[in-house]
């Protein structure tokens, strides 16, 4: 005999919990409906069952088969096995309560792997290479699997669409819905041409199974690789930064969540990618991580590293880097955090191989005082694969730097219609970056090798020190006058040069 | 790596005028700086220190910058010290010579304490 269920009527409680041994229903004379129901099944003699103080059941007994009332015998017999079994039963309760904890961890962990699954099983399995572009995605669940997903779809013209999306709830409902979201909006990509109405199409077909208190924020863009132009529309979802040569923006389009109400619209603006530029697709789980002060990451360092990195896989492994640094060291991660990066690569769009190897980057600047940063941070993302210790690349930007300055100042003596050119060649274990400017000097120039003694004495100016830096930064520095005054700074890429201190 | 003007704040910590240097070191920062260095010097100072932590970028005309006021501190006895100069910039400064002309540590509080020499932290 387990717990009564009828000990849950107050009075019947109250009895036995008072009671600490045998109750006879019979003397019992109280107006409770809980005992006449006892009464009138047959119960004649109540025996509590406590443990360590609480009641834990009652052993119910009938009339004797005798039909003779119970003896004072029969009470006192019938309290010793009470306080017998009372500890026992105890014992097994509790076994009991553990066990189905345990399943329901158990089931809990179950259906977390199955969550994970069917997420993994949606993401795409490769992302599609694009001449010119440099496209890099991550998605990290968090342990409690948020709804998170993205992908990139492959369009029949020629156009790739992205999607980077976020189901509210967790677990495999949230995959469920997020699964179905994918699939959809799959299949009206190929079929539909503006982002806006894809959306709107997604929405509508959403909205009638949609569980209650579920929806999906996405944003979904839509690209020409060949003239880098973006057109995008958004389901509420965080907005993506782009950066562009003018600074870091947003990419603002209004929009309501998917599957909250039928027939909605979905704003489409349209942008276009320049050589340089890059986006990052993101979703709440960066934003909003925490620190162990509990204030979030927020949305203006997330801009400011977007500013900062060069775009593609490293933009990635920058914010990564900047969240585990504000987190902590081994905070767990709260929800799921995905992004996907975009970069329209400086690099010649077909990376055209030359008799100094493969172009990595071929550009032009206008020799305005400040491009040379535009050169340095298009070299630096061109040179990203090549694994250069960060102290050589260092080198590289600031030699990249100056040649960039002396080519506007000395060779193209600022004139914003004389560009440079820039170009970035790697072959086997040489990096080269030439530099050319529309000067005549067939020489390194700046004959005067700067000496900070006579620079501080007076006997020189304090200026000239570009070249100066270029030599000592780069591994050899050249200047040949095939196609305009040109200057080669070359880095040997393994155990070359001065060493990676 | 957008471009930022340099953007000077000048204090006084332990009888050191201490120049908190923001952004860019290039050609945009002739006029800011050479202002700070100015208001620095105004009161007296004994030692000037240069602080590099929120640099983010440092080309050949800053170094020249720089050298311009090495030139002034050095007519009128001035100890110039700098800080918080990250490793690429610190190898600069090596290179150009400059560390042999100021004192180069890593932190503010090494700044306010050393006069001689580099510490190698």
């Amino acid at each position: 005999m387990a717990r009564d269920e009828r000990l849950s009527a107050p009075v019947a409680r109250d009895v036995a919990e008072q009671a600490s041994e045998a109750v006879d229903l019979d003397a019992l004379e109280l107006d409770s409906p809980a005992l006449r129901e006892l009464k009138e099944s047959g119960v004649k003699l109540a025996v509590p069952l406590v443990s360590q103080g609480e009641l834990i059941g009652v052993l119910n007994l009938g009339h004797r088969l005798s039909e003779q009332d119970y003896s004072s015998d029969d009470r006192k017999l019938l309290d010793n096995l009470a306080a017998q079994a009372a500890p026992a039963l105890r014992v097994g309760q509790l076994v009991r309560e553990q066990e189905a904890e345990a399943m329901m961890r158990q089931r809990f962990e179950q259906e977390l792997e199955v969550a994970r699954l069917i997420q993994q099983n949606f993401l795409p399995k490769e992302l599609p290479e694009l001449p010119g572009w440099q496209i890099a995605a991550y998605y990290h669940p968090a342990r409690e699997v948020g709804g998170d997903f993205y992908d990139v779809i492959a369009l029949s013209d020629g156009r790739v669409g992205f999607v980077v999306g976020d189901v509210t709830d967790k677990g495999v409902p949230a995959a469920l819905v997020m699964s179905a979201t994918r699939s959809v909006l799959r299949a009206s990509a190929q079929r539909l041409i503006e982002p806006g109405v894809v959306l709107e199409c997604v929405n509508d077909h959403l909205c009638p199974d949609m569980p209650a208190k579920m929806f999906v924020t996405c944003l979904y863009g839509v690209l020409d690789p060949q003239s880098g132009h973006l057109r995008f529309a958004n389901a509420g979802h965080d907005l993506p930064y782009v950066k562009t040569a003018d600074g870091v923006v947003e990419l603002r389009a209004r929009g309501m969540p998917l599957g909250l109400m039928p027939g909605m619209a979905y704003e489409e603006k349209e942008m276009t990618l320049e050589l340089g530029d890059s986006v990052l697709l993101h979703s709440d789980g960066v934003v909003e991580a925490h620190d162990p002060e509990r204030n979030m990451f927020g949305f203006p360092r997330l801009k400011e590293t977007v500013g900062d990195a060069p775009g593609g896989q490293e933009l990635i492994d920058r914010v990564l880097r900047d969240l585990a640094e504000f987190t902590g060291a081994g905070a767990e991660q709260e929800d799921d955090i995905t992004m996907v990066a975009l970069q329209r690569s400086p690099a010649a769009s077909s990376a055209p191989v030359s008799p100094n190897g493969r172009v990595l980057a071929d550009f032009e600047l206008p020799s305005t005082p400040g491009n040379e940063r535009k050169a340095i941070e298009l070299v630096e993302s061109a040179v990203a694969d090549l694994g250069l210790a960060s102290a050589r690349l260092e080198r590289l930007k600031t030699a990249v730097g100056e040649a960039t300055m002396n080519a506007m100042e000395h060779g193209n003596e600022h004139d914003p219609a004389r560009p440079v050119l820039i170009k970035v060649l790697h072959s086997g274990d040489r990096l080269r970056v030439r530099v050319t400017d529309e000067g005549d000097a067939d020489e390194l120039g700046e004959a005067e090798i700067p000496d900070l003694l006579a620079k501080l004495e007076g006997r020189q100016k304090p200026r000239g020190w570009g070249l100066f830096l270029i030599k000592e930064m780069v591994d050899e520095a050249h200047v040949t006058n095939e196609d305009g005054h040109t200057l080669e700074l070359v880095m040997h890429l393994e155990g070359g040069g001065d060493g990676d201190s | 790596m957008a471009i930022h003007e340099l953007q000077v704040a000048v204090r006084e910590r332990d009888g050191v005028v201490v120049i908190d240097l923001t952004g860019d070191v290039n050609s945009s920062a002739e006029t800011a700086l050479n202002r700070a260095y100015a208001e620095a010097v105004s009161g007296g100072a004994a030692a000037v220190a240069l602080n590099f932590e929120a640099a983010d970028y440092i080309n050949s005309t800053g170094i020249a910058l720089i050298v311009g006021l090495l030139v002034q501190a050095r007519a009128s006895g001035i100890e110039v010290k700098a800080f918080g100069l990250p490793s690429h910039y610190r190898e600069i400064f090596e290179i150009t010579r400059l560390a042999d002309f100021m004192t180069i540590t890593d932190t503010e509080e090494r700044a306010m304490g050393a006069t001689e020499g580099n510490d190698d932290a």
